[in-house]
C-alpha cells in the first residue's frame, strides 16, 4: 500500500506546489480553488493509504494497546504465491437488473428538466425502485 | 443457464440466480475443488443484468465504435460542405450543428468510454489478476449513464430547433439561452450530466479495482503499462469530470432559472471596477478548460498504454525502461492539469508565461515515452502483424500531432493560428493518432482474447494503409489552409483566396479514411462467418490476461501463474528465459528489466 499513498500524496504535493505558485503570480481565484480541490484529492486518499500502510507495519495511530503487525498485503509483496492469498477475496454480484433501472430512471429524469416535469413522476419511482432493490440484493447476498 | 466448470476460483456460491459469488484466490486447501455454479441469465436478458466487467467492457466498446461510425460520417459530410467556397450541401445551422455534434460525439461519447469504458473495463481485471471491477454493479451503472447520455446526446438531431450549435466547448455567451434557444442545447447538457457521472463511477472503479484486488505477487510496479496508464487516467478522471459536471449544471442554472454565473448582465460596475456578485463568461472557460485539456489526456494516456503493450509483444523484447514509462506518465497527467489555461491564451486574461511554461514541459515527459517506445523496438525483432502496424502508425500520427503542439504552446504562435484549421489539423493528428491508431490497435490486439477467434490480418492490413494515407492526404492540408488564414467552424469561404484546393484534398483524405473503416467491418463479418480459432495466447504475450482462457471465463481465471515480474505469462511459458539475479532465489525474481533475457 506505500507505493500506491506515496503515488497519491505525489500527485497532491505537485499540486499544491502549483497551485501556491499560481495563486501568488496570477491571484487568479477560480483555477487556484480548483487546484486546492485536486491537491485534496491527492492527499486524503493518498494520506489514508499511507496510514494504513503504517499500521499494516505495527506503528500505532489512534489505539491504546497492543496492535497486531500484518505486514504487507499478498499484492505488495513480491516473493508472494499465490496461497499467501488464500480466502475470500469479496463478494461479487452475479448479475443483477438494479443498475439498469436506475440507469433509465437517471435518463428520465434528466429528460424531466428538458422536456417536462412530469417525467420526474416516472423517473423518481424507478430510482426508488432501483436504490430498494439494489440494497435488498447487497444485504441478501452475504458479506458485501 | 450456463453452467461453467471452475476449478478452485469460485468456491462458494452463496444465493441462487446468481446472486453473489464469494470469490476466493486459489489456496493449497481449494487446489483440487472442483464446483459448479450458475451464472445468471442467459441472452438479451444477460446484457440487461450483466455485471460481468467482460460483458460491460464489450456494451461499451460497441457503443463506442458505433458512435464512431455515425460522427465519421458527419464529418464526411462537412467535408463536402467544405470542397467548394459557397456549398449549398447544409445551410449555416446544419453544419454548426453537425461540428457541434461531430466534436462531442467523438470527445464525449468515443474517445474516453472506448477507452476506460471499454477497453479498461475488459483488460484490467484480468491484467492483475482480479475476478472482476471492485463495484460490479456501479460499474453496470456507469454503462447505462453512457449509453443513455448517448441517446440524449443524438436526440438533439429530433428536436425543435435541432441539435446544439454551440461547438463541442459551449462557450459563455454563446451557450446562453439568449443565443442558443431552444432543447437541443438543453439535452447535450444533460447527456454531458449523464455521462459526466457515468465516467466519475468508472474512475471510481478503476482506482479501487487497482488499489484491491490484484492478485498476489501483483505488486505496483509489476503491473502492466496499460494498467498503470488506467490508474492515473482514473485520477485524471476524478479531477476533471466533477468539474465539467458541475460547471453544466450552472450553465443549465443560467439557461433556466435566472441566475448569471456566466453572463456579466446585471454587473454593477463601481468606478470601472467589476463587483463581485458579478458572473463572467471567463469563468465558463476557466472551468471547462480545467476539464477539458486533462481530458485530452483521458484520451490519450490510455492508448499510450496500448501502444506499450503491444511494441514489446511485436519486437520480442521487454518494455525499455518500465519505470521511466510509469513515471513519465504520472508527469504528464500531474502537468496536464496545470495547463488549462493554454487554451485561452487569446483572451487576454490569463497569465501566459505560467501556462506556457508548464505546456513546454509536458514534452519532456512525452519525448521519454518517445524514447522508450523506440528502445523497445530497437534491436528486437519485429513482426508486422495488424496490432504492431497501427501502434506504429500512433508513433507517426501523434509525434506530428506533437511537434505542432509544441509550437502552438508558444503565445505568439498561438496568437496567429488560433481558431484556424491549423489548431484543427494539430488536434485531429494527436486524437486521431491516439483514439484511432492506438485504440483499433488495441481492438486488433485483444480481439483474440474477447472472442477467441482472430481478425484477418490481411483485411486489417488494408485497413491500416488505406487509414495510413488518408490520415495525411486529410490533415497536412489542413496546417497550410490554416496557416494561409482559413479559420475553423465555417460553412462557406472566399473563393478568391486559394484555399480550395487544399480543401479538395483534405476531403479525399477523409474518404479514404472512410473507406478503410469498411475493412474493418468486413473484418468482423469474415470472423464471425468463419472464425479461426485463437486459441490463449496467439501472439505469445507477456501479460497476465493471456494466461486465461479466449474468451476468459466468469471470474476470469481457473488458476494463476506465479507473478514475478511484469511478464508473468511469458515467465511461465518461457522459463528458460528467466535470469536468476546474483544472490536472489528464483522465487524472488524481480523486475524483467534487465532480469529477463530479451526473448527469442
Amino acid at each position: 500500500m506505500k507505493v500506491e499513498s506515496l503515488f497519491l500524496i505525489f500527485l497532491g504535493a505537485f499540486f499544491g506546489a502549483i497551485g501556491l505558485w499560481y495563486w501568488f503570480w496570477g491571484y487568479e481565484d477560480g483555477g487556484s480553488v480548483m487546484l486546492l480541490g485536486a491537491t485534496f484529492l491527492g492527499f486524503l486518499p493518498g494520506l489514508y493509504y499511507f496510514f494504513w500502510h503504517r499500521r499494516f507495519h505495527g506503528h500505532k495511530y489512534f489505539v491504546v494497546g497492543k496492535i497486531k503487525t500484518v505486514g504487507d498485503r499478498p499484492e505488495d509483496h513480491p516473493d508472494a504465491e499465490m496461497a499467501d492469498g488464500a480466502g475470500t477475496i469479496d463478494s461479487f454480484p452475479g448479475s443483477s437488473i438494479w443498475p439498469f433501472v436506475m440507469g433509465m430512471g437517471a435518463f428520465t429524469l434528466v429528460l424531466a428538466f428538458v422536456f417536462g416535469s412530469w417525467l420526474a413522476f416516472i423517473a423518481i419511482p424507478l430510482i426508488l425502485t432501483a436504490l430498494t432493490g439494489v440494497t435488498a440484493e447487497s444485504r441478501r447476498g452475504g458479506n458485501v | 443457464m450456463a453452467t461453467q466448470e471452475v476449478r478452485y476460483t469460485v468456491t462458494d456460491v452463496i444465493a441462487p440466480g446468481g446472486a453473489h459469488e464469494h470469490i476466493h484466490y486459489p489456496g493449497e486447501e481449494y487446489a483440487e475443488r472442483i464446483e459448479h455454479h450458475e451464472h445468471g441469465p442467459s441472452g438479451i436478458l444477460k446484457w440487461l443484468t450483466s455485471t460481468d466487467h467482460k460483458v460491460i467492457g464489450l456494451s461499451y466498446m460497441i457503443t463506442a465504435i458505433v458512435v464512431f461510425y455515425i460522427s465519421g460520417i458527419m464529418a464526411l459530410v462537412m467535408r463536402l460542405q467544405l470542397t467548394s467556397p459557397h456549398s449549398s450541401l447544409l445551410s449555416f445551422a446544419q453544419f454548426n450543428a453537425l461540428f457541434t455534434m461531430h466534436g462531442s460525439l467523438m470527445l464525449y461519447l468515443f474517445a474516453g468510454p472506448f477507452a476506460f469504458g471499454g477497453l479498461a473495463n475488459y483488460i484490467v481485471p484480468l491484467q492483475i489478476g482480479a475476478p472482476d471491477m471492485a463495484f460490479p454493479r456501479l460499474n453496470a451503472l456507469s454503462y447505462w449513464l453512457y449509453l443513455t447520455g448517448s441517446i440524449t446526446m443524438m436526440l438533439g438531431f429530433f428536436v425543435a430547433g435541432g441539435a446544439a450549435q454551440f461547438g463541442w466547448v459551449a462557450y459563455a455567451p454563446l451557450s446562453s439561452a439568449t443565443s442558443s434557444p431552444g432543447a437541443g442545447p438543453d439535452v447535450w447538457i444533460m447527456a454531458l450530466v449523464l455521462t459526466g457521472f457515468s465516467a466519475i463511477f468508472t474512475g471510481v472503479n478503476l482506482c479501487g479495482t487497482i488499489f484491491y484486488l490484484r492478485a498476489p505477487g501483483m505488486t505496483m510496479w509489476r503491473m502492466p503499462i496499460f494498467t498503470w496508464n488506467m490508474l492515473v487516467t482514473g485520477i485524471l478522471i476524478l479531477i476533471a469530470f466533477p468539474v465539467l459536471t458541475a460547471a453544466l449544471v450552472m450553465l443549465f442554472c443560467d439557461r433556466h432559472f435566472g441566475t448569471h454565473i456566466y453572463t456579466a448582465v446585471g454587473c454593477l460596475h463601481v468606478n470601472g471596477t467589476h463587483m463581485a456578485s458579478c458572473g463572467s463568461p471567463l469563468l465558463w472557460q476557466n472551468l471547462f478548460w480545467f476539464f477539458g485539456h486533462p481530458e485530452v489526456y483521458i484520451l490519450a494516456l490510455p492508448f499510450f498504454g496500448i501502444v506499450t503493450e503491444i511494441l514489446p509483444v511485436f519486437s520480442r523484447r521487454p518494455v525499455f525502461g518500465y519505470k521511466g514509462m510509469v513515471f513519465a506518465t504520472m508527469a504528464i497527467a500531474a502537468l496536464s492539469t496545470g495547463v488549462w489555461a493554454h487554451h485561452m491564451f487569446t483572451t487576454g486574461a490569463v497569465l501566459l508565461p505560467f501556462f506556457s511554461f508548464l505546456s513546454l514541459l509536458i514534452a519532456v515527459p512525452t519525448g521519454i515515452k518517445f524514447f522508450n517506445w523506440i528502445g523497445t523496438m530497437w534491436h528486437g525483432q519485429l513482426t508486422f502483424n495488424t496490432p504492431m502496424l497501427f501502434s506504429i502508425g500512433f508513433l507517426f500520427a501523434f509525434l506530428m500531432g506533437g511537434v505542432t503542439g509544441i509550437m502552438l504552446a508558444s503565445p505568439p504562435i498561438d496568437f496567429a493560428t488560433h481558431d484556424t484549421y491549423f489548431v484543427v489539423a494539430h488536434f485531429h493528428q494527436v486524437l486521431f493518432g491516439t483514439a484511432v491508431f492506438a485504440g483499433f490497435a488495441g481492438v486488433y490486439y485483444w480481439y483474440p482474447k474477447m472472442f477467441g477467434r482472430m481478425l484477418r490480418d490481411n483485411l486489417g492490413k488494408w485497413h491500416f494503409w488505406l487509414m495510413f494515407i488518408g490520415f495525411w492526404v486529410t490533415f497536412m492540408p489542413q496546417y497550410v489552409v490554416g496557416l494561409l488564414g482559413m479559420p475553423r467552424r465555417v460553412a462557406s469561404y472566399p473563393s478568391n483566396l486559394g484555399w480550395q484546393s487544399y480543401n479538395i484534398v483534405s476531403t479525399v483524405g477523409a474518404f479514404i479514411i472512410g473507406i478503410s473503416f469498411v475493412f474493418l467491418l468486413v473484418n468482423f463479418f469474415v470472423s464471425w462467418r468463419k472464425p479461426i480459432p485463437a486459441g490463449d495466447n496467439p501472439w505469445d504475450a507477456h501479460t497476465l490476461e493471456w494466461f486465461t482462457t479466449s474468451p476468459p471465463p466468469h471470474h476470469n481465471y481457473t488458476h494463476l501463474p506465479p507473478i514475478r515480474s511484469e511478464r508473468p505469462t511469458w515467465d511461465y511459458n518461457h522459463p528458460e528465459h528467466i535470469v536468476v539475479p546474483h544472490g536472489r532465489s528464483a522465487r524472488s525474481n524481480g523486475h524483467a528489466n534487465g532480469k529477463v533475457k530479451a526473448g527469442v
